[in-house]
C-alpha cells in the first residue's frame, strides 16, 4: 500500500488520485495452512512486514517482545508478529484463528492464520469457511505430510476451489528443483484422490523472501509466477452471480404502516426489479417492486451485498425465510431431512437423535442426526462406520428438522447449504455442517389428518392427558411413588399407564444399552411413545433414570405447555446406595457393571422440576398424595 | 454543525454510486459495508435488549453511519451509550450531544458516580486505575443497570495483535469475563447469537477493517467528525515526549510549565489527558490520510494505555475493558 509512499515522496504525492485508486480495489480472503514448522507464521509476517503495513511502533513493541520469547536470538522473529495472545506466546504455538490485513497497489487482502495440529481442526474450518483461497505450505524438506492431506481435505471440504502449494524452505533444500517437482507431483496424485482441480505450485523460502514478491534468483529453473502474482490474480469471489438469486431474510424493514421491506445479504445470484421471487420455505410468489439501500436504489443486486428488497405483493416473509428466484434451476430445495457433512467442534460428542438447535442463515429450528453414515478418516480419507462423533471428527450424517427448511447444496451455494449445530442448554456452537442434498423421504411423509382427535378422546374420558415424568437416581423410590399414584388414579377412575424403565428394556428398547449414546436414544423412544399415550387421552407415567437434562426437555417439548410435569425424586446418593433395591450398586462398585449412573455415568439433575420430591423424607404413599395434589392444584383432574 | 469539519466532497463515483448495467466485482469497502450491515442487523433481530457503544471517536462515527444505513429507511433500533469519564474533551462532548438532533437517534450516557465521589481521575490516580474505574467499571454499571445482552463495540482486529484472534462476536460471562479459551467458532456469516440469561456479548462490525479502511470510507461518505482529528493551533505542553492539550483549567501545571500554541491534531481520542497530540499541518480529512500513510508510526503511539505492559490489551479484555 504505502509502498510508493516510503521514499519520501511524500510533499508531491497526490492524495486524492491515491484514494480515486484504492476505492476500486477489491478484497482476497485466503488462508495458510500449515504445520508448526512449515514456516506459516514467517511466511504471514513476511506478506506483512514487506507491504509495509508493519509501523514503526508495532516494531518496537515487537522488540520488546522477541527478547522475551523469540527463537531467532537477536533478529526480529516474524513469526512474532503473528502470534497473539499471551498464553500461546508462551506454549510457542497459534491455538486460534488469527486474521490479518495487508495491501498491495492492486488488492487487498485479509488472511486467516489458523493452526496445523489435528487438534484444531475447528479453527481450520472456521478460517476456511469464508475464504476465496488456500495456501498450502509444505516444507521442502518432508514433503507431503499427513498434515497436508488433512488440510487439503478440510479447504476443499469447506468449498475453497482455488490451492496454491507453496513449497517452502527451498532454501535448505539447496533450491533443488528435482524435490520441488517431485513434491508437486506427489500433491498432485494426492489433489486426484481429493477431487481438486487447478492446483498452482510455486517453491518459496518465506525467510529470504524468495519468489514471494519477486521472482528468486537462486531458482532460474522456475518460471512461473511469485506467491503474491498468484495471489493478486486470483478470483475473488466464486461465481455466485451466475447462480440463481437467493437471500435469506435477516430483517423485516417495516418504519411506517406504508413501508416493507426485507433486508438481508445476497447469497448468490442477481436481482433486478421487476424479477419474479419465491419465498421459502412457504413457497410464496411475488414481484421485486425495488431493491433499497441508504444509498438509493439499486438498479441490480449481487451477491454480498447487503440491501432492502420491496416486494409488490403483501405476503406473509418472516425473518429467516429465504426469497429465491422464483423460475430459474436449481430450485431451492425445501426438506426436512438432508444428508450432510458435520464437523464436530465440542468436546461433548454428538449424539445421535440428540435435540439440537440448528442455524442456517438467519434461521434456527431445531433438529437431530438421524443417523451417521460413517465418519471420514482426515488423514487417509477412509470411511468407517460410527455411532458417536468426537471433537474435530468429520462425519457424513442424515440430519432431521423439526419443519422443513430451504437450503442448497453448499458447494453451490456456501451461504444457504451450511449451519451450525447450537447445544440448547449450553448455548455453545458445537457442530458445523455443510448439506449435501435432500432426502426424498422427507418430503413425501405428510402427517396424516385424522378425525377422531385428541380433545376428542380427552373428552370421552373425562380428563386432561399429561405426563408425569418421574426422573431420579436407581433405588430414589420414582417406581415406588408412580405405582402409589397409579393406583390412586385407578381408584379415581383415571385412565393412566405406567411406563417403567425397566420394563421398556425388556420390550420395545431392548437392543439399548447403557452408553451415552443408548441412554438417548432410550429416552427418544419412551418420550415419543409417551406423547402417543397423551394423544390418546392418558394420564402418563414414565419412570425412568433419564439423567439427561438435554432428553427431559426433548420429552418436554413434545407436548403441549402445561403437558409435561416433571417429578424429581431427589434421594441421596448413600440413601440409594444403602437401600441397593437390586444390588445394581454393589455390583457397580466392584466394577462388574460400567455406565452406572450416579458411580461413572452423569445424573443431572432437573434445574427447575414442577415438583420436588424428597425420596429420603417420607414413605411414598405421603409422596404419591403431594403429586395427586399439584394434579388437582393444576385442575388436570 | 459546527464541529464539522470541512471535508473536501468523494469524486463523482465515490462509494454511494449508481449501480451499472456491467457487474463489476464489490469494492473492498462495499464489502466490508456489506459485511458489517449485516453483522449490525443479526445483532438487532436476535437479541432483547442491544446497545451500541458510542466514543465519539472515528470507528464508533463509522459504525453508527453503518448502523444507520442498516436500518434505512428505518430508525435506529437500538440506543447509544456513552461511557462519560468526564475528562473527554470538551469539542468531543459537544459533538456527542448534537447527535440525538441531527441523526434521530437515542443517547444513553453513563458516569461511574462512584469513581466520581471518590475522586477518581486521570491525574492523579493514574491511567490504569482512571481507566479501570471510569471506563471499565462504569461500562459493567451501564451494561447491568440497562440489562443490556449485546453491546457493538467500534474495535478492529488491525489494532493491536491480541484481537486479530477476537471473534466478531464475544462472549462475557455474568461478570463480563472474557475466556479466550470459550470463544465459539465462528464460521461462514453464521453468528450463534444465544446467551444464556445475564450473560452478554460484544460485538465488533468493524472487526474486519484497517485505519486506513475508515479514513477512507469516512472520506467517502463524507461522515462528520470531531475537528480534533484535523490540524489546528491548540494550547499544549510537552510530557515525557507526549504532547497533552490544555482543554481546560484541570491539568496541573508544573512551576513553569506554560501551555504554548502548537499546530497539533489527535490520532485518537480520549480522556485529554490521556490523548496525545501529534504535530501537524494536516487541516484536511485528505491530508490526514496522506500523513497517515507516510507516518511510520500506529495510531495507538498516542494512546497511553496500552503502553502499560505487554500483552495490556488482552488483560485488559478479560477485565471487561473492550
Amino acid at each position: 500500500m504505502a509502498t510508493d509512499l516510503a521514499g519520501g515522496t511524500a510533499a508531491d504525492f497526490d492524495i486524492e488520485t491515491y484514494l480515486e485508486e484504492q476505492q476500486h480495489k477489491d478484497l482476497l480472503r485466503f488462508i495458510t495452512c500449515g504445520s508448526v514448522d512449515d514456516g506459516k507464521s514467517t511466511l504471514i509476517g513476511r506478506l506483512l512486514f514487506d507491504t509495509k503495513l508493519l509501523f514503526e511502533d508495532q516494531l518496537a513493541a515487537l522488540d520488546n517482545v522477541s527478547r522475551r520469547y523469540g527463537t531467532q536470538g537477536d533478529a526480529v522473529d516474524l513469526a512474532l508478529l503473528v502470534d497473539g495472545l499471551q498464553a500461546e506466546r508462551e506454549q510457542g504455538i497459534t491455538i486460534d484463528v488469527a486474521y490479518r490485513f495487508f495491501a498491495t497497489p492492486k488488492r487487498k487482502f485479509i488472511v486467516a492464520d489458523t493452526p496445523g495440529h489435528e487438534q484444531y481442526t475447528r479453527n481450520m474450518a472456521t478460517g476456511a469457511s469464508t475464504a476465496d483461497l488456500a495456501v498450502i505450505l509444505v516444507d521442502a524438506r518432508k514433503g507431503i505430510l499427513t498434515q497436508t492431506r488433512r488440510h487439503s481435505f478440510i479447504v476443499h471440504l469447506l468449498g475453497i476451489r482455488q490451492l496454491i502449494l507453496a513449497v517452502n524452505k527451498m532454501d535448505l533444500v539447496g533450491f533443488d528443483e528435482d524435490r520441488f517437482t517431485a513434491i508437486v507431483a506427489e500433491y498432485g496424485r494426492f489433489a486426484d484422490q481429493l477431487g481438486a482441480r487447478g492446483v498452482r505450485a510455486v517453491p518459496i523460502s518465506a525467510l529470504n523472501g524468495d519468489n514471494l514478491f519477486h521472482a528468486s534468483r537462486q531458482m532460474d529453473w522456475y518460471a512461473g509466477p511469485t506467491l503474491l502474482d498468484l495471489l493478486e490474480t486470483a478470483e475473488t469471489a466464486r461465481d455466485l452471480a451466475t447462480r440463481p438469486f437467493r437471500m435469506p431474510v435477516q430483517w423485516v424493514n417495516r418504519p411506517t404502516p406504508d413501508y416493507r421491506g426485507y433486508s438481508g445479504t445476497i447469497a448468490a445470484g442477481t436481482l433486478k426489479p421487476g424479477d419474479q421471487v419465491v419465498a421459502q420455505p412457504a413457497g410464496r410468489t411475488s414481484q421485486v417492486v425495488r431493491i433499497d439501500t441508504a444509498d438509493g436504489p439499486l438498479d441490480r443486486g449481487q451477491p454480498e451485498q447487503s440491501v432492502t428488497v420491496v416486494l409488490a405483493d403483501d405476503i406473509d416473509i418472516a425473518r429467516g425465510d429465504v426469497l429465491a428466484a422464483a423460475e430459474a434451476e436449481p430450485a431451492m430445495m425445501v426438506a426436512d431431512q438432508f444428508a450432510a457433512h458435520l464437523l464436530w467442534m465440542h468436546e461433548d460428542p454428538l449424539l445421535p437423535h440428540r435435540d439440537y438447535l440448528l442455524k442456517i442463515g438467519p434461521r434456527t429450528v431445531t433438529a437431530s442426526v438421524l443417523r451417521l453414515t460413517h465418519t471420514v478418516n482426515i488423514n487417509t480419507l477412509d470411511e468407517q462406520p460410527t455411532s458417536a462423533l468426537g471433537l474435530n471428527e468429520i462425519a457424513r450424517c442424515q440430519i432431521a428438522t423439526d419443519r422443513p427448511i430451504a437450503f442448497d447444496p453448499y458447494q453451490e451455494v456456501r451461504d444457504t447449504g451450511a449451519f451450525v449445530l447450537i447445544d440448547r442448554f449450553t448455548d455453545e456452537t458445537v457442530g458445523a455442517g455443510m448439506i449435501d442434498f435432500a432426502l426424498r423421504r422427507a418430503t413425501n411423509i405428510h402427517w396424516q389428518a385424522l378425525d377422531v382427535d385428541r380433545a376428542a378422546r380427552s373428552r370421552q374420558k373425562g380428563q386432561r392427558p399429561c405426563i408425569l415424568w418421574f426422573t431420579g437416581l436407581s433405588g430414589s423410590g420414582k417406581s415406588t411413588v408412580a405405582n402409589a399414584i397409579e393406583k390412586l388414579l385407578m381408584a379415581d377412575g383415571r385412565h393412566s399407564y405406567l411406563l417403567d424403565g425397566d420394563n421398556v428394556r425388556h420390550g420395545l428398547n431392548r437392543d439399548l444399552g447403557f452408553t451415552d449414546q443408548d441412554r438417548v436414544e432410550n429416552i427418544r423412544r419412551v418420550a415419543e411413545v409417551a406423547r402417543l399415550m397423551v394423544d390418546a387421552g392418558l394420564i402418563t407415567i414414565v419412570s425412568f433414570i433419564s439423567p439427561f437434562r438435554g432428553e427431559r426437555e426433548m420429552a418436554r417439548h413434545l407436548v403441549a405447555e402445561g403437558e409435561f410435569i416433571e417429578i424429581f425424586v431427589d434421594t441421596p446418593l448413600d440413601v440409594c446406595e444403602a437401600r441397593d433395591p437390586k444390588g445394581l450398586y454393589a455390583k457397580a462398585r466392584a466394577g462388574q457393571l460400567a455406565n452406572f449412573t450416579g458411580i461413572d455415568s452423569a445424573y443431572e439433575p432437573p434445574e427447575a422440576p414442577e415438583i420436588h420430591l424428597d425420596g429420603a423424607a417420607a414413605p411414598p404413599e405421603v409422596l404419591a398424595e403431594r403429586v395427586i395434589s399439584y394434579l388437582r392444584a393444576q385442575s388436570i383432574l | 454543525m459546527s464541529d464539522v469539519p470541512a471535508v473536501a466532497p468523494p469524486s463523482a463515483d465515490g462509494l454511494a454510486s449508481a449501480p451499472t448495467a456491467a457487474l463489476r466485482p464489490l469494492t473492498h469497502l462495499k464489502r466490508l459495508e456489506a459485511e458489517s450491515i449485516h453483522i449490525i442487523r443479526e445483532v438487532a433481530a436476535t437479541f432483547r435488549n442491544p446497545v451500541m457503544l458510542y466514543s465519539i471517536g472515528k470507528d464508533s462515527a463509522v459504525m453508527l453511519h453503518l448502523a444507520l444505513k442498516a436500518f434505512h429507511p428505518g430508525p435506529l433500533p437500538f440506543p447509544l451509550l456513552h461511557i462519560d469519564t468526564t475528562w473527554k474533551f470538551r469539542e468531543m462532548i459537544a459533538f456527542r450531544d448534537s447527535l440525538p438532533e441531527r441523526l434521530g437517534v437515542r443517547l444513553l450516557v453513563h458516569t461511574n458516580q462512584e469513581g466520581l465521589r471518590r475522586g477518581i481521575n486521570p491525574i492523579d490516580s493514574g491511567s490504569v486505575v482512571h481507566t479501570d474505574v471510569m471506563k471499565t467499571q462504569a461500562l459493567r454499571q451501564a451494561l447491568d443497570h440497562h440489562r443490556f445482552d449485546a453491546a457493538f463495540g467500534g474495535a478492529r482486529r488491525d489494532e493491536e495483535a491480541s484481537r486479530a484472534k477476537e471473534r466478531v462476536f464475544s462472549f462475557r460471562s455474568r461478570t463480563h469475563q472474557w475466556d479466550p479459551r470459550r470463544q465459539r467458532p465462528e464460521l461462514w456469516r453464521l453468528y450463534n447469537t444465544r446467551v444464556a440469561d445475564g450473560a452478554s456479548i460484544r460485538v465488533f462490525p468493524l472487526s474486519n477493517w484497517t485505519e486506513l479502511d475508515v479514513w477512507q470510507y469516512i472520506y467517502l461518505e463524507n461522515i462528520p467528525l470531531v475537528s480534533l482529528y484535523l490540524a489546528a493551533e491548540r494550547p499544549v505542553v510537552e510530557r515525557d515526549g507526549t504532547l497533552i492539550m490544555v482543554d481546560d483549567d484541570r491539568l496541573p501545571l508544573a512551576p513553569g510549565e506554560r501551555p504554548e500554541p502548537r499546530r497539533v491534531r489527535f490520532r485518537t481520542l480520549g480522556c485529554y489527558p490521556l490523548s496525545g497530540a501529534v504535530e501537524s499541518d494536516a487541516t484536511t480529512l485528505p491530508q490526514v490520510i496522506r500523513e497517515m500513510l507516510v507516518s511510520r508510526a500506529s495510531e495507538r503511539q498516542g494512546r497511553v494505555i496500552d503502553r502499560d505492559q505487554i500483552g495490556s490489551m488482552e488483560k485488559k479484555k478479560q477485565e471487561g475493558y473492550f
